[in-house]
């Protein structure tokens, strides 16, 4: 059983990993505009760069 | 708009006042109708990079707003000039106001990860972990539980509190108590070494409800961005004499006293007497007769008249409020308020709910107290019940539904305004429509005795025109002949002139009559007639009602002769033609009397006291301000072909609302027993849980793709 003394800390670790990723997806609004952003992967490589 | 659309446009971020650039907050805002896909984005965001004053702009689709950056003392109309010559409809809108749904989607994220880690010690826990092994992981649950619970479930206890403290009960009193209970007995049972900990339970609970809560946030917002964006539609700037200069002006900057300037074919923005000699006005959403009628000097005018002949100067009399407008829609705010309550499904829902909650778990604790003279059994008992029966099911069982139906309006083209609209849609069975401006609209046709060279004149006139009549014209001239015109100039309200073949030609209002337009080529003049037609969608539309088995109505200020015509066309069941305002308004009443659910179709101030009264009340998008206000929905294309689509769609969504319910019943006529029997564990709520919820979500998502 002392395996859980190493992989309970794992799982939360992984967790707390995903939760501050989700805090970071709403800090910088990737929720604003969903519909937008989806679409916006279809606009050609070539003209982003030159934005 | 095509993938082509976009050449020659430079994008490259111009040098700003800022160095931070691109991270500008947006100092202006422009709603866009038409923004619909990719091309749409770019060519709307390459237009503005092309112009000298916009630093950077953004558009967001789900929204259909851009923001832009630039100038805080900017004047947004060259760019809506430039955004129009593109192919985009644009209006200057109001800034968004600050997100509130971010404030529960932390704590969605925060309840999810706690759930998500405790649900992995509590399996170990059930596949038989014992002692010290069970005690320890149990303590770790405990220690994210009880934070996670304290921060997530905040929004629940705090709808709990503020209707405890009024002395009545809603659905977050139930939830709460189960949330603080579980929580409170959970670390009771664990600091003495007990078998069950609610732990997950609670979690569980907290973040499916959550979910609830976020989807029923959106479906709100959406509604109010609907009116806010409607709002945005009327003209939001004028152009005011000042010194000597016409400079534009946001209306809200206009005084009594100033002089304002209008062009002819523009609006009236706020309530002015005349300056100008004398003038041709439509006062038709007043009236809703549409014949000019004319002042003078010194004669009032009120805000909503066009302006037929113009120029003219006005000077200001009453602004913002104040207007006759203004009070008039205030008029019918005050008529909606006194509508009644109406009484949703998910409040019926909870109405039933909650007292039956606290009755059955009160009930379990007597029951078992009393039986087993135990304190703590007894305890557990009314947690499990608490737990178990399920709110999470009933907490997603509406807004599930109602966000995939409004969905699927809105991307028909149809807003709602009022987050109620969808299940009173559903229970209409009479609908009544304005006849002028909804049914029908005024239309020229060209005189049988044109020769094919005159025909094709008038067909390019037509075609160089964005007016209304119009566009109508040059659709029914399709098969003239094609010829080609020079030098058009348009004057906004007045008409088009071009050259053909060395000879000046003019399409336009003729001069000292405004009402009548005119085909002038050289020194020849042809009068045209403007009759009114049907609107092409009108046949069908009520065709399909009929099919449904709704009534279907006509209420018009005309006379009887031509409203019967159009409603023998039309194949109308019933009509009540020379109607003024006041009557539309008792004959609707008098429909609910009779127990009719009515909804009213109209575009005009003078439907505004009806739709208010009507059960529920559909405008155009074309519709005065005050009126799409008074509506519960608005079709932004005018397609009433959508109609009948719409409400297949409401009724669907109420029979998917009810199956939910159903589904949360059956969950809980299997759980509730066993949970006051005191044979529920936290493995069995967990499983209910689980799958009543997603069971529901999955039947509300079914069949709400377009």
């Amino acid at each position: 059983m002392n395996i859980l003394v190493f992989l309970v800390p794992c799982s939360l670790l992984l967790g707390l990993g995903a939760l501050a990723a989700f805090v970071w997806t709403i800090r910088s609004r990737q929720y604003e505009d969903m519909e937008g952003d989806a679409a916006r992967v279809l606009l050609d490589e070539d003209d982003m760069q030159t934005k | 708009m095509s993938l082509t659309a976009y050449t020659g446009y430079e994008s490259v971020p111009k040098e700003t006042p800022d160095s931070n650039q691109g991270k500008m907050n947006p100092t202006h805002h422009l709603v866009l109708p038409g923004v619909h896909c990719v091309g749409c984005i770019h060519a709307v965001e390459s237009t503005l990079a092309a112009l000298p004053d916009v630093y950077s702009s953004r558009v967001n689709l789900s929204q259909r707003r851009v923001s832009i950056s630039a100038a805080t003392d900017a004047d947004p109309s060259h760019w809506i000039t430039a955004l129009s010559s593109a192919g985009f409809e644009a209006f200057e809108a109001e800034a968004p106001q600050d997100r509130q749904d971010d404030d529960l989607l932390l704590p969605l994220g925060v309840a999810g990860f706690a759930m998500m880690n405790v649900m992995l010690l509590s399996v170990a826990v059930w596949s038989g972990a014992i002692d010290t092994t069970r005690d320890f992981l149990h303590w770790i649950s405990a220690a994210i539980a009880l934070p996670a619970t304290a921060y997530a479930a905040q929004p629940f206890f705090r709808h709990a509190w503020s209707a405890l403290s009024v002395g009545r009960l809603n659905m977050d009193v139930p939830i709460s108590l189960a949330i603080i209970l579980a929580c409170g007995m959970s670390l009771y049972e664990v600091a003495q070494g007990g078998e069950h900990a609610w732990f997950d339970a609670a979690l569980a609970l907290t973040f499916f409800l959550l979910i609830g809560r976020v989807l029923d946030q959106r479906l709100r917002r959406r509604a109010k961005s609907a009116a806010d964006d409607l709002a945005a539609l009327e003209p939001s700037r004028v152009l005011r004499i000042e010194e000597g200069e016409r400079k534009s002006r946001a209306i809200a900057e206009i005084a009594v006293g100033d002089k304002l300037w209008i062009t002819a074919g523009g609006r009236v923005p706020v309530d002015a007497i005349l300056d100008t000699d004398e003038v041709k006005i439509d006062c038709s959403f007043l009236t809703g007769e549409s014949d000019p009628v004319l002042r003078r000097v010194g004669d009032p005018l009120y805000a909503g008249e066009v302006i037929l002949s113009g120029p003219v100067v006005l000077r200001a009399t009453a602004v913002g409020q104040d207007t006759t407008l203004r009070r008039i829609a205030q008029l019918v705010t005050n008529a909606e308020m006194s509508r009644g309550h109406f009484r949703s499904l998910a409040e019926r829902a909870a109405a039933i709910y909650t007292p039956a909650v606290h009755i059955i778990s009160a009930g379990a604790f007597t029951v078992w107290l009393l039986v087993t003279g135990d304190v703590r059994t007894a305890l557990n008992v009314a947690i499990a019940t608490l737990i178990i029966t399920c709110p999470c099911a009933l907490g997603l069982a509406v807004p599930a539904v109602a966000v995939a139906a409004t969905s699927q309006l809105y991307r028909r083209g149809l807003l709602l305004t009022s987050d109620t609209a969808l299940e009173r849609l559903a229970q209409v069975d009479f609908v009544v429509f304005d006849k002028t401006g909804t049914l029908s609209s005024r239309v020229l046709t060209a005189p049988s005795n044109l020769n094919e060279q005159e025909l094709g004149v008038l067909r390019a006139l037509a075609d160089a025109s964005n007016h209304p009549l119009c566009r109508a014209l040059s659709n029914n001239l399709i098969d003239a002949p094609v010829v080609q015109i020079s030098d058009v100039r348009e004057e906004v309200g007045v008409g088009v002139s071009a050259v053909w073949q060395g000879k000046t030609v003019r399409l336009g209002r003729r001069s000292g009559n405004e009402s009548d337009v005119e085909l002038r080529i050289d020194k020849d003049v042809i009068e045209l007639v403007s009759e009114e037609s049907l609107l092409p969608s009108a046949k069908a539309a009520i065709e399909n009602l009929q099919k449904n088995g709704l009534h279907t109505a006509m209420l018009t200020g005309d006379n009887a002769a031509n409203a019967t015509r159009m409603a023998n066309e039309l194949g109308l069941d019933q009509v009540w033609s020379d109607v003024r305002a006041e009557r539309k308004h008792e004959i609707i009443e008098d429909l609910k009397a009779e127990g009719k659910r009515v909804l009213m179709v109209g575009d005009g101030l003078n439907d505004n006291a009806a739709m208010a009264a009507a059960y529920v009340s559909i405008a155009p998008g074309s519709a005065l301000d005050a009126t799409r206000n008074a509506a519960d929905i608005i079709i932004v294309s005018g397609d009433l072909s959508k109609i009948d689509g719409a409400i297949q769609t409401s009724r669907n969504a109420c029979r998917r609302m009810k199956q939910n319910f159903a589904i949360a019943a059956l969950y809980n006529t299997i759980a509730v027993p066993l949970a006051v029997l005191g044979l529920a564990t936290p493995l069995s709520a967990a499983i209910a849980m689980s799958t009543s919820s997603i069971s529901v979500v999955a039947n509300a998502l079914r069949g709400f793709r377009s």
